[in-house]
C-alpha cells in the first residue's frame, strides 16, 4: 500500500477541483484511502491521515469514522502525535458521544507528564471539551496544577478551573483554596485567567462574592500598577500597558462593588483616575473607558462620578468612529432607566443617530429615543420618529409604529395631534401595526367628540388616495359609516371642508367591497358602514340594492351580513333607526373595578338574534329600592339606569331588556344610560340615546369632605362635564384611617326630587386599613333647574367583625358644583 | 465567553472553524453559512458588530467581526465579553498570525491550518481568553513546534527521543 500522500498535497489537490461534484469525487477517493489505512493500523502515518480528516471535516465532509484513532494517537508517545489527536478530539468529539470517556484515562496521565508541553495539551483538551463526567474524575488534578508554580501551566488551570465549574458547580468550592495567592503573581498571563477564575466564581454564588470582596483593594493596586507604571514593552498595545488586563479587572470590580457600599467607596478613587487618564485616541483606550463607565453605572457611586461617566457616553457618541457610537448607545440605554435626566441633555445626538446608515446603529437609537420620550419633547421627537418610520427598513417599521401609538397615547399635547399622529402611521406604515391598533385608534376617535368630523374627513380623503393598507382603510370604512353624515354636510372646523356627496361617499365604499386589495375583515367592515349610512344618507335605494347583492355572496361572512340587513330593511324597518344610531362613547377597559363584564362578542356585529349582554349591573338598583325603603317619601329617590346598553328593540318579540329606556333619541332630562362596562367591539351598535360625554374637563371645582367619622372619611371630587352644563360627575373617595380593613363597604345616595342620579360601580367594596388605598365610585347627577345640591348618604360596612351603618346627610357642595 | 471562531474568506469558504459549544456537524455548516451571509452584506464602513443569527443562539450573541484582504475574522461572542476587547483581540490574533508566518497570506492559512489551530490554543481556551501577549504567545508556540521537530529528526536518525526538558 502506498504511503498516503501528504496533507499539503491533499490540499493541492483539493484545490485544483473546479466543480462541487469534482470536489465531492476527490475527497470521497481520499476518504475510501484513509479507511483502509486505519484499517491496517498503521502506526506512522496515522498522524498524517487524521490531520487530513480535520481538514476535510472544516470542509463539511463526515469525519466520525477518525474518532476512534484520535484516541489512538493520543495514547501514543509522540507529541506531533499528541498534538494532532487533541486537535482532532476536540474537534470531533464531545460529549454525546460515548468515545469520549475513553480519553479521560489518557488525559489523567497527561495531567502528570513531565513535559510541561504535553500537560498544556491535556488541560486545553479538557477545559474546551470536558464533560461533566471527565471534570469529576479529573477536578483533583487541575486544582494540583493551579497551585503550580509553572506560569505556563498555572494560567491553563485556572481557564480549565473555569470550565469545570461550569460544568460541576458543586466542585466549585474545591479551588477555593488554591485561589488564595492567585492575584499575587507577577506574570501577566496567570493574572488575567485567575481574575476570570473569579469573575466566574462570584457570579456563581453569592457566598464566594462576599468572600472575594476583601479582595478589592488588591485589585485596586494591580489596576493602580498597571495605569501609573510608564512603558512597559512586553505587555504594551498602542501606547496602554495591558489593556486586557485592565478590562477584566474593571468587570470585577463591577461584579464586586455591585450592592455594596464600601467595596464601591474603595473603587471611586481608582476609577475616577481610569476615567480621566487614559488616552481615548486610540480604540484599546476606548475599550478600556467603555468598561470604566459600565463600571460606574453598577456600583454604588458617587453622583459626581456618574455624571462623569455619562459625559463620557456623550463624547463616544460624537465620536467618528462608528463602533465606538454603537457602544455608547448600547450602554445609554442600560443607564437611561436610572440617570434619566443626564440622558436627555444628550437626545439631539441620539436623534441624530436615527440618520445614521447602519442598521445596528439605527436600531440602537430608536429605542433609545422611545425611552427618552416624555411630556415635554413629545411633538419635536414624534416628528423625527415619524421621519424615521417613512423611510426604515420593514424591519424596524413593526417596532416603530408600536413605538409611536404607546408613546402617543401616554403624552399626546391634544386629541387633534394625537389622531393626526395616527393617521401618519396608519398612512405610512399601515401593513406592519399590530392588529388591536384598529380597535384603539376607533376608541380614541369615538371619544373626542369634536374632533369627529375633522376625522372623517382627513380619513376620506386618505381613502381616495390610497386603499391598499388594510387597517387604514378599516378605521376609515368605520368612520364614514358612523359620521357619514357629517363629511357630506361640511361641517369641519378644523380644516377646510371638501364638497362631497352621498353618492361619492357611497362609490368609495362599493369600491371597497369589491377592489381585490381588500380582506374579508375589510369588507365585512365596509358592508356595515354603507348599511349604517342607510339611516343618515337619503339614498336608502341605494343601499338597499347594494345590501341585497351581497345577500348571494360567496364569503359566508358577508353572506350573512347582508341577509340580516335585507330582513332589516324588509320585515324591521322601524327598527332601523334605532340600531342603527351613533355608538356610544367607549370607555377604556382600565376603569371601575368589579362589573367590569368584558364580554367580547368577537369582530363582526351585532345579528339580529344576539342575546349575549353583559348582565345588568345589578348593584346600583338594589341600592336605589334600598334607598327608597329607608327614606319615604321625602326626597324621591335616584332612577337607577345603569342597564348596559345593548342590541336591543324598542318592541316587538324581540330581546325586551331595556323596559324603561327610551330609546329614539329622546329629550335631554333623560337620564343618559351610564357604560360602565367597556364595549370591546366598537362595531356593536348600541343603543344610545345620545352621544355621550367623554373628556371630563376637571372644571377647577374645589372637593370636600362629605363624611368623616369612626376612622371611615369620604371625599368628593368634582369635574363637570362637557357639554352637558348640567350633569355634574362626582367621585367618592374613602379612606379609612383604623387599624382594620373594612369589608362589604357599600355606598348609597339619594337626591331630592328634581335631581336625577346615578351611581356607577365602585372600585371595590373593601377598603384598605391605615389610609393604604381607597375605594372609588362615580357619581352623576343631572341637575337641569340648577338647584342647591343636597344628598344623603348612607353607607354600610363592616369593620372588625361587626356590621357598621350610618346615614348622614351632605349639604356643603361647593356652589359651583351645581350652579 | 466566546461561542465560536470561524475564519472565511471572501465567498464563504471556511478557513477556520472553532466552536467552544457543541454543535452537530450539519449545524457547524449552516452556522458558517449563515455568517458568511450575514456578514457579507456588511458595507465597509459601519460598525463591526452584528447581532448574530437565529442559528448561533439569537438575541444574546453577538457577531464581532473584521475583514483583513480577502478574509474575515468572526468571533461569536455573549454578553459577558467587552466588545471593543473582542476588535482588539482579533487584532492580537491577525498580529501573531503575521509574526509566525512571515507576512501572512490567505494560502498559509490554507496549507497550515493545523498550524493556526495550534497558535489559536494558545490564546483561547473553552472559549476564554488565556494569553493575550504576542511575544509569549509566539514564544510558547516555537517551543512546541521544536519538539516536534526534534521527535521527528531523532525518530529519523534511530534515536530514542528523551522527554523531560522543561521550556520556560
Amino acid at each position: 500500500m502506498p504511503a498516503p500522500i501528504r496533507l499539503r498535497e491533499l490540499i493541492r489537490t483539493i484545490r485544483t477541483a473546479r466543480t462541487q461534484a469534482e470536489e465531492r469525487e476527490m475527497i470521497q477517493k481520499e476518504c475510501a484511502a484513509i479507511r483502509s489505512s486505519f484499517r491496517e493500523e498503521d502506526n506512522t502515518y496515522r498522524c498524517r491521515n487524521v490531520a487530513k480528516l480535520l481538514y476535510m471535516h472544516m470542509l463539511g465532509y463526515p469525519a466520525h469514522f477518525g474518532q476512534l484513532e484520535c484516541l489512538k494517537l493520543i495514547a501514543s508517545q509522540k507529541f506531533t502525535d499528541k498534538r494532532i489527536g487533541y486537535l482532532g478530539a476536540m474537534l470531533l468529539l464531545d460529549e454525546r458521544q460515548d468515545v469520549h470517556l475513553l480519553m479521560t484515562n489518557c488525559i489523567k496521565n497527561d495531567l502528570n507528564h513531565s513535559t510541561q508541553y504535553v500537560q498544556g495539551l491535556a488541560l486545553c483538551t479538557l477545559g474546551c471539551m470536558g464533560s461533566s463526567e471527565m471534570c469529576r474524575d479529573l477536578a483533583g488534578e487541575v486544582e494540583k496544577l493551579l497551585k503550580t508554580s509553572n506560569s505556563y501551566l498555572r494560567k491553563k488551570a485556572a481557564l480549565c478551573a473555569v470550565h469545570v465549574i461550569r460544568k460541576v458547580p458543586e466542585l466549585m468550592e474545591m479551588f477555593l483554596p488554591a485561589t488564595k495567592n492567585l492575584l499575587s503573581e507577577k506574570n501577566h498571563g496567570v493574572l488575567h485567567t485567575s481574575v476570570v477564575l473569579l469573575t466566574e466564581m462570584c457570579e456563581r454564588s453569592p457566598d464566594m462574592l462576599s468572600h472575594f470582596r476583601k479582595l478589592v483593594p488588591q485589585l485596586v493596586r494591580i489596576l493602580k500598577n498597571l495605569i501609573m507604571s510608564g512603558y512597559s514593552p512586553e505587555h504594551d498595545v498602542s501606547g496602554i500597558s495591558d489593556p486586557f488586563l485592565q478590562v477584566r479587572i474593571l468587570r470585577l470590580l463591577r461584579i464586586l462593588g455591585r450592592s455594596d457600599d464600601d467595596s464601591s467607596e474603595a473603587m471611586n478613587d481608582i476609577l475616577a483616575q481610569v476615567a480621566t487618564n487614559t488616552e481615548t485616541s486610540k480604540n484599546v483606550g476606548n475599550a478600556i473607558l467603555y468598561e470604566t463607565v459600565l463600571t460606574i453605572m453598577d456600583i454604588k457611586s458617587e453622583s459626581g462620578l456618574r455624571v462623569l461617566a455619562i459625559n463620557i457616553l456623550g463624547r463616544f457618541l460624537l465620536n467618528n468612529d462608528k463602533n465606538i457610537r454603537y457602544v455608547a448607545l448600547t450602554s445609554l440605554l442600560k443607564t437611561v432607566q436610572t440617570d434619566h435626566n443626564a440622558v436627555q441633555r444628550h437626545r439631539s445626538t441620539i436623534v441624530d443617530c436615527l440618520k445614521d446608515l447602519d442598521v445596528s446603529i439605527k436600531r440602537r437609537a430608536m429605542e433609545l429615543s422611545f425611552a427618552l420620550v416624555n411630556g415635554n419633547n413629545i411633538r419635536g421627537m414624534m416628528k423625527e420618529l415619524l421621519y424615521f418610520l417613512d423611510s426604515c427598513d420593514p424591519e424596524f417599521k413593526a417596532d416603530c409604529a408600536s413605538g409611536v401609538f404607546l408613546a402617543a397615547e401616554k403624552y399626546a399635547p391634544s386629541k387633534r395631534w394625537h389622531i393626526d399622529t395616527i393617521m401618519r402611521v396608519l398612512t405610512t406604515a399601515g401593513s406592519y401595526v399590530r392588529d388591536d391598533s384598529v380597535p384603539n385608534l376607533i376608541q380614541l376617535i369615538t371619544n373626542s367628540v369634536e374632533m369627529h368630523a375633522y376625522t372623517v374627513q382627513r380619513l376620506y380623503k386618505a381613502l381616495l388616495d390610497d386603499i391598499s393598507q388594510q387597517p387604514l382603510v378599516q378605521v376609515a370604512s368605520w368612520c364614514i359609516g358612523e359620521y357619514g353624515d357629517l363629511l357630506v354636510s361640511g361641517q369641519c372646523e378644523e380644516e377646510e371642508p371638501i364638497q362631497v356627496t352621498e353618492d361619492e361617499v357611497l362609490d368609495v365604499l362599493e369600491g371597497l367591497l369589491v377592489s381585490n386589495l381588500s380582506t374579508p375583515v375589510t369588507r365585512g367592515y365596509s358592508l356595515t358602514a354603507i348599511m349604517k349610512l342607510s339611516t343618515r344618507f337619503s339614498s336608502v335605494n341605494r343601499i338597499k340594492k347594494v345590501v341585497s347583492i351581497y345577500g348571494s355572496s360567496i364569503d359566508v361572512e358577508l353572506q350573512q351580513r347582508a341577509v340580516e340587513y335585507n330582513a332589516l330593511f324588509k320585515k324591521y324597518d322601524h327598527m332601523r333607526p334605532a340600531l342603527l344610531e351613533r355608538m356610544p362613547i367607549m370607555e377604556k377597559t382600565a376603569s371601575n373595578g368589579p362589573t367590569e363584564i368584558v364580554q367580547t362578542n368577537g369582530e363582526t356585529e351585532p345579528s339580529m338574534g344576539e342575546s349575549k349582554h353583559p348582565p345588568p349591573i345589578g348593584q346600583p338598583a338594589n341600592q336605589a329600592n334600598d334607598l327608597l325603603d329607608l327614606l319615604g317619601g321625602n326626597d324621591v329617590p335616584v332612577i337607577q339606569t345603569t342597564m348596559p346598553t345593548k342590541t336591543a328593540s324598542s318592541g316587538g318579540e324581540l330581546l325586551d331588556l331595556l323596559g324603561d329606556l327610551s330609546l329614539s333619541g329622546g329629550p335631554a332630562p333623560a337620564p343618559a344610560p351610564s357604560v360602565p362596562t367597556s364595549q370591546p367591539t366598537f362595531l356593536l351598535d348600541g343603543i344610545s340615546s345620545q352621544p355621550l360625554f367623554n373628556d371630563i374637563a376637571a372644571a377647577g371645582i374645589p372637593p370636600m369632605t362629605a363624611y368623616n367619622k369612626n376612622g371611615l372619611k369620604i371625599d368628593f371630587t368634582f369635574e363637570r362635564a362637557n357639554p352637558n352644563p348640567n350633569i355634574a360627575v362626582i367621585t367618592i373617595h374613602a379612606s379609612n384611617s383604623t387599624e382594620a380593613d373594612m369589608t362589604d363597604f357599600v355606598f348609597q345616595a339619594a337626591v331630592p326630587k328634581t335631581f336625577q342620579l346615578q351611581l356607577l360601580s365602585p372600585s371595590s367594596n373593601v377598603v384598605p386599613a391605615l389610609n393604604q388605598g381607597t375605594v372609588t365610585q362615580v357619581i352623576r347627577v343631572l341637575n337641569p333647574q340648577k338647584q342647591q345640591l343636597r344628598m344623603r348618604v348612607k353607607l354600610t360596612y363592616t369593620h372588625k367583625g361587626s356590621a357598621f351603618q350610618d346615614l348622614s346627610e351632605v349639604n356643603n357642595f361647593p356652589p359651583q358644583s351645581w350652579q | 465567553m466566546i461561542r465560536a471562531i470561524l475564519i472565511f474568506n471572501n465567498h464563504g469558504k471556511p478557513r477556520l472553524s472553532k466552536f467552544y459549544e457543541h454543535y452537530t456537524e450539519d449545524t457547524e455548516q449552516q452556522i458558517i453559512r449563515e455568517t458568511f451571509h450575514l456578514v457579507s452584506k456588511r458595507d465597509e464602513n459601519v460598525c463591526n458588530f452584528l447581532e448574530g443569527g437565529m442559528l448561533i443562539g439569537g438575541s444574546d450573541y453577538k457577531l464581532i467581526y473584521r475583514h483583513y484582504a480577502t478574509l474575515y475574522f468572526v468571533f461569536c461572542v455573549d454578553s459577558s465579553e467587552s466588545e471593543l476587547g473582542i476588535l482588539d483581540l482579533i487584532q492580537v490574533f491577525v498580529e501573531t498570525l503575521d509574526k509566525c508566518f512571515e507576512n501572512v497570506c490567505e494560502l498559509d492559512l490554507i496549507f497550515h491550518v493545523d498550524k493556526v489551530h495550534n497558535i489559536l490554543a494558545e490564546m483561547v481556551m473553552g472559549g476564554m481568553v488565556l494569553e493575550t501577549n504576542m511575544n509569549e504567545i509566539i514564544m510558547q508556540v516555537d517551543a512546541q513546534n521544536k519538539m516536534e521537530n526534534t521527535f521527528l529528526w531523532e525518530l529519523f536518525i534511530g534515536i530514542k527521543p528523551e522527554i523531560g526538558s522543561n521550556f520556560k
